[in-house]
């Protein structure tokens, strides 16, 4: 393989950059959601780019695992927006402030 | 220019386009299409990392079954729920825009001073996976992680609840009259009472409120 | 039997236990049907708990008198809670020659005055509480003298005190049996406080709460300067005087008699109040290397002996008289171990605690037949009623009094005997002073309580025999234990305890024993020959009218010289008046400094809500600030 690992990982660090840029910008909680997604993807990126590297399956694994727990927390992050939505008839993080000091 | 080399930049800069698309569009919709190719290509480069068993689950549980999730979310609850206009926060743009600069640059910089941005991965990479990557992954994962692997089945079925639990509308028992009531009853029991119903039924309907006005019922 | 020795522990705790949580149900299910109450179930249970603790230590004497002498010193180890390293923590018991003996005491006795309790709380209401109790005390008296360091020692020596607290209080519903025990508690405390003190600066000094090392193994002197063995001895003695009623910490002992009758033989005449004296006995390595704390011991235990007989003289209430008794023989015990006697103290330990549990025990069957009457004024001529109450009671009487061949001559004047041996000419002078009072107040009770004219109304019915059983057993105790422990020049007891206290000195300057021997019976003589001439049938108008008379002396004696009032003003005067002052201090400076404190603390927290907005964004914005930062520190320390 040819291109350099460090590649991978600075592929990996922008899309992280970009899905915490989106969790800052949007608005919307799907879209602050699908920025999450983003994020740990990046992150799995680099976890099988250091597996390659150090020739470790653990790195697939903990990438695994990561989607695996990934799934559950889209499953409960999104029923929860379902919940919110019901009750306050919005998508709005920043309406959903009940809890400022 | 190796095939690996062209397939990375072929790729690499689609999904940096990609991401960027899923922040900019208005729409939730074509926002959640970008994020699936986003997806796809990052699954692209796990295949080029030679991991071509999460290059599959990522395509199938990730594009596949979270992404539809997502539609179907955003279905529920109104593909026109855009952003609203106004009420931003003071200085926010500016400060997510410095803070992304600024984890690129520092991640970068780490990057550069610990493995270098020449390294390559060192070949024989097939020496640690015997009978092929998904085979040898079963034989860490069902050996060395039993246990974890064991335990996330747990959380999965703990987050399945949660999901029925969170996203349930509250209901109320239903009582044996209604259940006795005429057939032309029946939206009674269902808690919406016809025009014409006493007003003691429909005090008795439950919390109307908790829908969402307007929201699909 | 060594091993098993924790089991003398572990009985009455088990059986505390299950008399406490579960005994009210359980002894009314086995005594239904029979019309009999909760009492005998308890009583029984909780007597059998004690008698096999006693086989376990009777057991445990035998296996160690098989042994050789010098192997007499056995180390169990009931649990090892910590092992870690060279680290170990581990809860040992001791048995040796002390140790045992004073376990005999505790269980034997202590069975006795349970199987009398048994009569005597029958109609309680409470039985299964108090046989709780009381058999928690003997759990606790038996982790004390068992202990192989201090660290059990201190537990077991608190855990007496709450016992004591719990059933000098036991009739919590009478105001003065709730103020003696809260006084008890809280005068006990200052000597416990004294002796907890002194366990630090043992465990500054040594780093070990170990016998054998704080103690030094046998033969050897524990290593240490005088002056820090002075101070450790010191305060020791401080918690020994507290928990034996001694100058000055007396006070709490004539008011417990609150508590019902078989306590005050267990508690505060056998077991618990002679803790004082085996922590010294136990501890005297360290009083021997300091020399000052020994020389202070014996003054303060001849201080006590005098005192007490002297308190005792002017007591109508007999229980208290009793009292005062036991405070001049501890005082006794005290001066032994101060001269350095100590197998002479225990000797005296073991024969007090016969004739002491008799004593009370045989005034409790007055009290229990005369629905507790117990002022001498309105008793007299008990004997006809009660024969078997009179005879042991003076057979109790006669122990105490020294006349020989009973065990209060064996004991006691070998003390004076050895003191005069060793040309302590003080010791045997003043302490054959106080020899005199204990004949003189032992037989005043007799003679007004039990001859003479009838002064109480009605009929005092005789006790029960399970109340007179195991005071026949307590008499014929009281009577020969000296005969049999102490009789021979050595000491049989005494060589018994050589191994662990070393040989008695046999001095020879002075008289010799045959004159010390009449010098003694005539003291005592004496003694009783001023009760009867004060005291006898035919003069009880006199001494009934003594206060009327001589309303300063009989005001002395029957306050014990008042300090317990100067105490009770002391305490109103000074130490209230100083605590007001601490309080307003208290609330003025010190809270104001809290409250200013806090409440610069809130203006600040006022600020930090700005922060707290409630939008998620922002948050995620000071999440990933923080991250940034983080990652930043990460960069730069590459």
């Amino acid at each position: 393989m040819r291109t350099p690992i460090a590649y991978f990982l600075l592929l990996s660090a922008i899309l992280f950059a970009l899905g915490s840029m989106t969790v800052l910008l949007r608005r919307n909680a799907l879209r602050i959601f699908m920025g999450v997604e983003l994020q740990l993807n990046a992150v799995n990126l680099s976890l099988v780019a250091f597996s390659r590297m150090h020739l470790e399956l653990d790195g697939q694994i903990l990438a695994f695992f990561s989607m695996v727990v990934a799934a559950a927390e889209v499953v409960v992050g999104l029923a929860i927006i379902v919940a919110v939505v019901r009750r306050t008839s919005t998508t709005v993080v920043d309406r959903a402030d009940v809890l400022r000091g | 220019m190796p095939l690996d080399n062209v397939v990375f930049w072929i790729f690499a800069p689609l999904s940096v386009a990609t991401a960027i698309g899923m922040i900019a569009v208005r729409n939730s919709v074509h926002a959640a299409l970008f994020l699936v190719v986003n997806l796809f290509t990052v699954a692209v480069m796990f295949l080029l990392l030679d991991a071509p068993f999460l290059f599959a689950v990522q395509i199938i549980v990730y594009a596949g079954a979270i992404m539809v999730l997502f539609l179907f979310v955003i279905m529920l609850l109104g593909v026109d729920r855009g952003d609203p206009v106004g009420d931003r926060l003071f200085g926010q743009r500016t400060m997510a825009a410095i803070l992304g600069v600024a984890i690129v640059a520092e991640l970068g910089t780490a990057i550069r001073a610990s493995i270098g941005l020449a390294t390559r991965a060192p070949g024989g990479f097939d020496a640690a996976n015997p009978g092929g990557n998904p085979a040898a992954l079963a034989e860490v994962l069902f050996r060395d992680y039993l246990v974890p692997f064991e335990v996330t089945s747990i959380l999965l079925i703990v987050a399945a609840v949660a999901a029925m639990v969170l996203a349930l509308r509250r209901s109320r028992a239903v009582t044996q009259r209604e259940l006795e009531a005429p057939a032309g009853d029946d939206l009674a029991a269902y808690g919406m009472a016809p025009p014409g119903a006493p007003a003691s039924m429909r005090a008795a309907s439950p919390r109307s409120g908790s829908g969402a006005p307007g929201g699909p019922r | 039997m060594i091993e098993l020795i924790g089991l003398a522990i572990a009985l009455p705790l088990g059986a505390a236990g299950v008399n406490l949580l579960f005994g009210n149900p359980l002894w009314a299910w086995t005594a239904r049907g029979t019309g009999r109450g909760t009492g005998q179930g308890a009583g029984w249970f909780a007597t059998a708990a004690m008698a096999a603790a006693f086989a376990v230590a009777l057991g445990a004497l035998l296996e160690l008198l098989s042994l050789p002498p010098d192997e007499r010193t056995q180390v169990v180890t009931v649990v090892e809670w910590i092992r870690a390293g060279a680290v170990s923590v581990s809860l040992n018991l001791r048995v040796d020659p002390l140790s045992i003996t004073m376990a005999l005491v505790v269980t034997g006795v202590g069975t006795l005055i349970h199987l009398h309790a048994i009569g005597y709380m029958g109609n309680d209401p409470r039985p299964a509480r108090f046989f709780g109790y009381m058999n928690l005390f003997c759990a606790f008296m038996l982790a004390l003298v068992l202990a192989n360091d201090f660290l059990l020692l201190y537990l077991g020596w608190e855990g007496v005190g709450l016992c004591s607290y719990l059933l000098i209080g036991f009739w919590s519903e009478r105001p003065e049996a709730a103020n003696a025990a809260k006084k008890a508690f809280i005068t006990t405390r200052i000597g416990d406080v004294l002796l907890l003190l002194g366990l630090f600066a043992m465990w500054v000094h040594f780093g070990s709460f170990d016998f054998d090392t704080v103690l030094g193994a046998e033969g050897s002197l524990p290593e240490i300067a005088t002056g820090t063995a002075s101070a450790i001895s010191l305060l020791l003695l401080g918690g020994a005087v507290g928990k034996s009623a001694q100058l000055p910490l007396h006070v709490w002992l004539p008011d417990a008699m609150a508590g019902p009758t078989p306590v005050s033989a267990l508690i505060h005449a056998a077991t618990m109040v002679t803790a004082g004296v085996y922590l010294v006995v136990r501890s005297h390595a360290l009083f021997e290397v300091s020399g000052t704390a020994l020389d202070v011991v014996a003054v303060v235990g001849l201080a006590g002996a005098i005192y007490g007989g002297l308190g005792s003289l002017g007591q109508y209430d007999m229980k208290r008289a009793l009292a005062y008794s036991t405070m001049s023989q501890l005082g006794f015990m005290f001066l032994a171990a101060g001269l350095g006697l100590y197998p002479i103290a225990i000797s005296l330990l073991v024969a007090h605690a016969f004739y002491k549990a008799l004593l009370f025990l045989s005034s409790g069957n007055v009290m229990h037949g005369l629905h507790d009457e117990i002022d001498v004024r309105r008793l007299g001529g008990l004997q006809r009623d009660m024969p078997w109450t009179t005879a042991l009671f003076a057979a109790g009487a006669l122990a105490l009094s020294g006349l020989p061949p009973f065990s209060g001559f064996f004991t006691k004047d070998s003390i004076f005997e050895l003191a005069s041996h060793d040309g302590e000419v003080w010791a045997y002078v003043l302490g054959s002073l106080a020899a005199m009072l204990s004949a003189w107040y032992i037989a005043r009770l007799v003679f007004q309580a039990f001859i003479g004219r009838r002064r109480y109304k009605g009929h005092a019915h005789e006790a029960s025999p399970v109340m007179l059983a195991p005071l026949v057993v307590l008499a014929v105790g009281a009577l020969f234990a000296g005969l049999a422990l102490a009789s021979t020049p050595e000491g049989r007891l005494a060589v018994f305890l050589e191994p662990t206290l070393g040989p008695v000195s046999e001095g020879h300057a002075g008289p010799s024993t045959g004159v010390l021997i009449a010098i003694s019976v005539i003291v005592t003589v004496i003694g009783i020959g001023i009760a009867w001439r004060l005291y006898r049938p035919s003069q009880d108008e006199r001494w009934i009218s003594f206060p009327e008379r001589e309303p300063g002396m009989a005001g002395a004696l029957g306050h014990a010289f008042y300090i317990d009032d100067l105490y009770a003003w002391v305490v109103s005067n000074v130490a209230l008046r100083g605590a007001a002052a601490l309080e307003w201090f208290d609330r003025t400076v010190i809270d104001g400094a809290v409250n200013g404190v806090g409440r610069l603390v809130r203006r600040a927290a006022g600020l930090a809500p700005v922060w707290q907005s409630g939008k998620v964004r922002r948050y995620a914005l000071s999440l990933l600030a923080g991250a940034a930062v983080l990652l930043l520190f990460a960069v730069v320390r590459i």
